[in-house]
């Protein structure tokens, strides 16, 4: 219901097909791509801009997955339906998960809330404000990019096969006009990016594992104050400190 | 009488300049584009700004983010006025490897963050300044 | 059901599909709403029998038939009551959150060939994804109620989900590697015919492949006997603690929703989605693509079969719920790692190599209404213009000429 025909304002006293004067109901011909456009693109916004002012990192957690998924369903309207599902399983199921997982191990009473001082925030905001400028001043720079030439998308393409053949190397996707030279697959940057998730999957298991942290009981407190002073001094005479720890 | 009611509702004005303003215009690369902009406007003044480092790595990922709306909006031929032709495929091939880097990405700096909680039991990055001179 | 609102009542385009879409969004609704009345009375009652007791009785009849609707107006009744310590708009939302979740996956299953909210090429992929999103209802749930006992358990159950996520990805890989495509109506539409057809007796691996799918997916909707989180003998109630009334009858909706959702998945992969043990349509000549009653009619049909397979594998969940202990934590976390992981990658490699040693099937020589076609038959678009291959029902076996990409 997404791939909508092409819209016309009908002008009032319009008679359709059956006789039936539908041509006087106020909304005239409403675009459903660009009301569900508006939709997502209002969500992702705010709960970006909330993800920036919010204090409570928990809340900033919430506002940036409901954030990401209304971005997914921009990349549904955009006709790249894989890259859409993709991004709901492993950034918003996957990435963000973890991410608020995070926020629950370290969501201590004094870190919750940490506020930035009012200096960094002015300059913060003078600097996005000066981005945001040239990013939007440029948005609508080229001619072709602001208005579609065809009103209202038709069904999408299917993307899920021509994609999975792109990374094993074999392109099957039509050229767009105007293109010249063989295009290649990407099967390197698959393999490569497949290496490095488990790079990644070894390295972050070995980072984040538990080490025992020696909480000091009555009796290790004094055994450890007794060898504090026969343990050999650092080059500056000053016991080494950060035994206590590992 | 329904017909009455349907020229008291025309008359009031708010139908046919809300529709025909707001939600018949199509969509454009340059809708995506805006889009893309404020995600990541947002997710640089959260980097900035942000002193907890979760909050850091949350604006890492709208920044990846804007970068993806704006690779999937050249992607769609859908969207683009006549003449230049569109990335396609190739769009999207590069949104699915930003955002399988984001997800390794932000494995790693979770793992370090944890680190730096179990060691220092605060995840403040204004407290991580061991090693300045 | 839009063209026929465009053509023979002559509404405006965009006003018919608002009104199909409203539509669509209603009768799922319902389904999921009304299934969970349906299926709390199934639990009780079910429950009861395995316990040697009547369950209700009282309401409603001999059978208690609206004890669920006694216990809806019950709950709509109680105290809308949060925790001191709660955060108010996290608390607020978690219960929507997860339902929202649950609600959003039924938007790409197919009840019949026409009857699905959005035909998406991605459909298996997005029914997963968006099946991993409950998780965060939970988590948030866990958090806001400012209560230990739904911290832990929030974090155990979004722990588990995630972890079963891997091996049920594997597990669905394996219907969308023999049907060649990730819509959920082209495999469906690819075990018609004969139950022989069906994906589940396809070859070994893949019937091995099944039993992992429904030990993944029963711990991915923490059920019993992986219902460690939420479990009454062991943290009070877990992450819905310390809700009541109306919030809490949302997280139990969309763990109904989630359950039908799952056993519909099921039959969709591997037991022939709409398609009935018998191909009735077919012997009598009828087929589904058709868009007059009779086609309807068929479609109909379809659907009650679906609905009939996702009710019967929601019933064997509750009976194994109420049959088998309870899962301590790190037996979920080994089962999953050590047992359904290995397990499904393997199976995968070896439906894998079946398909490529024996594309025809086993059994040679078959009759041909019993026989599925030989070949791999992957989506017909990619050999020409158009779309897919026109004329379902009848043109399964002069499918259009295929593209082997292995020799």
């Amino acid at each position: 219901m997404i791939a909508v025909m092409a819209p016309g304002v009908l002008a009032p006293g319009v008679v359709g097909q059956g006789g039936m004067p539908w041509g006087l109901l106020p909304l005239a011909a409403v675009n459903w791509h660009a009301a569900f456009f508006m939709l997502f693109a209002a969500l992702a916004c705010a709960c970006a801009v909330a993800v920036v002012l919010a204090d409570n990192v928990v809340r900033m957690a919430f506002y940036l997955v409901l954030s990401l998924g209304a971005t997914a369903g921009l990349f549904f309207l955009a006709g790249a339906e894989f890259i859409g599902a993709m991004q709901l399983m492993i950034y918003v199921g996957g990435t963000l998960v973890l991410l608020v997982f995070g926020v629950m191990l370290t969501a201590q009473a004094p870190f919750v809330a940490i506020k930035p001082s009012s200096g960094d925030k002015v300059l913060a905001g003078m600097v996005g404000a000066a981005l945001l400028a040239v990013l939007l001043q440029a948005a609508f720079r080229v001619e072709a990019w602001r208005r579609p030439s065809v009103a209202a998308p038709v069904a999408a393409a299917p993307s899920a096969t021509p994609l999975g053949m792109a990374l094993l190397g074999i392109r099957v996707d039509e050229p767009p006009s105007g293109a010249v030279g063989t295009r290649g697959g990407y099967l390197l940057p698959f393999e490569i990016v497949s290496v490095h998730l488990l790079v990644v999957l070894v390295g972050a298991a070995y980072l984040a594992r538990a080490k025992r942290r020696r909480t000091p009981r009555s009796i290790d407190a004094a055994a450890s104050a007794v060898s504090v002073q026969e343990r050999p001094a650092g080059p500056a005479g000053v016991p080494l400190a950060s035994g206590g720890r590992r | 009488m329904n017909q009455a009611i349907f020229a008291g509702f025309v008359t009031a004005g708010w139908g046919p300049t809300f529709a025909a303003g707001f939600l018949s215009a199509p969509v454009g690369v340059a809708h995506y584009l805006v889009v893309g902009a404020v995600l990541f406007t947002a997710g640089v003044v959260c980097m900035v700004v942000k002193r907890n480092a979760l909050g850091v790595l949350m604006g890492i990922e709208l920044v990846l983010n804007g970068a993806n709306v704006n690779f999937v909006a050249f992607a769609s031929p859908d969207l683009r006025g006549g003449g230049t032709p569109a990335l396609g495929l190739d769009g999207q091939a590069i949104a699915l490897f930003v955002i399988l880097l984001a997800a390794a990405e932000a494995a790693v700096a979770l793992a370090i963050t944890l680190n730096f909680y179990n060691n220092h039991a605060t995840v403040d990055v204004d407290r991580a300044d061991e090693l300045k001179g | 059901m839009a063209a026929f609102l465009i053509n023979s009542l002559g509404l405006p385009d965009w006003l018919a599909w608002t009104v199909t879409a409203v539509v669509a969004a209603v009768l799922i609704l319902h389904v999921i709403a009304g299934g969970a009345l349906v299926f709390i009375w199934a639990e009780r009652k079910i429950a009861a029998r395995i316990q040697d007791r009547l369950g209700p009785t009282r309401t409603g009849g001999r059978f208690g038939w609206l004890q669920s609707l006694a216990d809806g107006i019950k709950l709509l009744a109680k105290e809308d009551l949060m925790p001191e310590g709660a955060d108010g708009l996290l608390f607020r939302i978690a219960p929507y959150v997860s339902f929202c979740a649950s609600f959003c996956a039924f938007i790409a299953l197919p009840f019949a060939f026409d009857f699905v909210g959005q035909r998406l090429n991605v459909g298996v992929f997005f029914v997963v994804a968006v099946l991993g999103l409950e998780v965060f209802g939970v988590i948030l749930a866990g958090y806001a109620s400012a209560s230990k006992w739904s911290l832990f358990g929030a974090m155990r159950e979004a722990a588990q989900v995630v972890s079963y996520e891997v091996p049920l990805g594997m597990c669905v890989v394996v219907p969308v590697m023999l049907a060649g495509s990730m819509d959920l109506v082209t495999i469906a539409e690819k075990q018609g015919g004969w139950f022989t057809s069906w994906y589940l007796f396809h070859d070994p691996f893949t019937f091995v492949i099944f039993w992992v799918y429904v030990t993944c997916a029963v711990a991915s909707v923490n059920r019993a006997p992986f219902d460690l989180a939420e479990a009454e003998s062991e943290l009070v109630a877990g992450f819905h603690t310390e809700y009541s009334g109306l919030r809490w009858s949302f997280f139990f909706m969309a763990e109904y929703g989630s359950m039908f959702l799952v056993s519909a998945l099921a039959a969709v992969l591997f037991l022939g989605g709409w398609n009935g043990p018998i191909p009735v349509a077919r012997l009598l000549g009828l087929s589904e693509g058709t868009g007059d009653t009779a086609g309807y009619f068929v479609r109909l049909l379809g659907c009650g079969n679906l609905l009939l397979k996702a009710t019967l594998g929601v019933l064997i969940m509750m009976w194994v719920r109420w049959t088998l202990p309870r899962l301590r934590i790190d037996q979920v976390m080994t089962t999953c790692l050590k047992y359904c992981t290995p397990i499904a990658a393997a199976m995968f490699a070896g439906a894998m190599l079946w398909q490529l040693a024996l594309p025809g099937g086993l059994i040679r020589g078959l009759p041909a209404w019993l026989s599925r076609p030989a070949g791999e038959v992957r989506e017909g678009w990619l050999e020409g213009p158009g779309g897919l291959p026109a004329g379902r029902g009848g043109a399964r076996a002069a499918s259009p000429s295929v593209v082997r990409v292995l020799p």
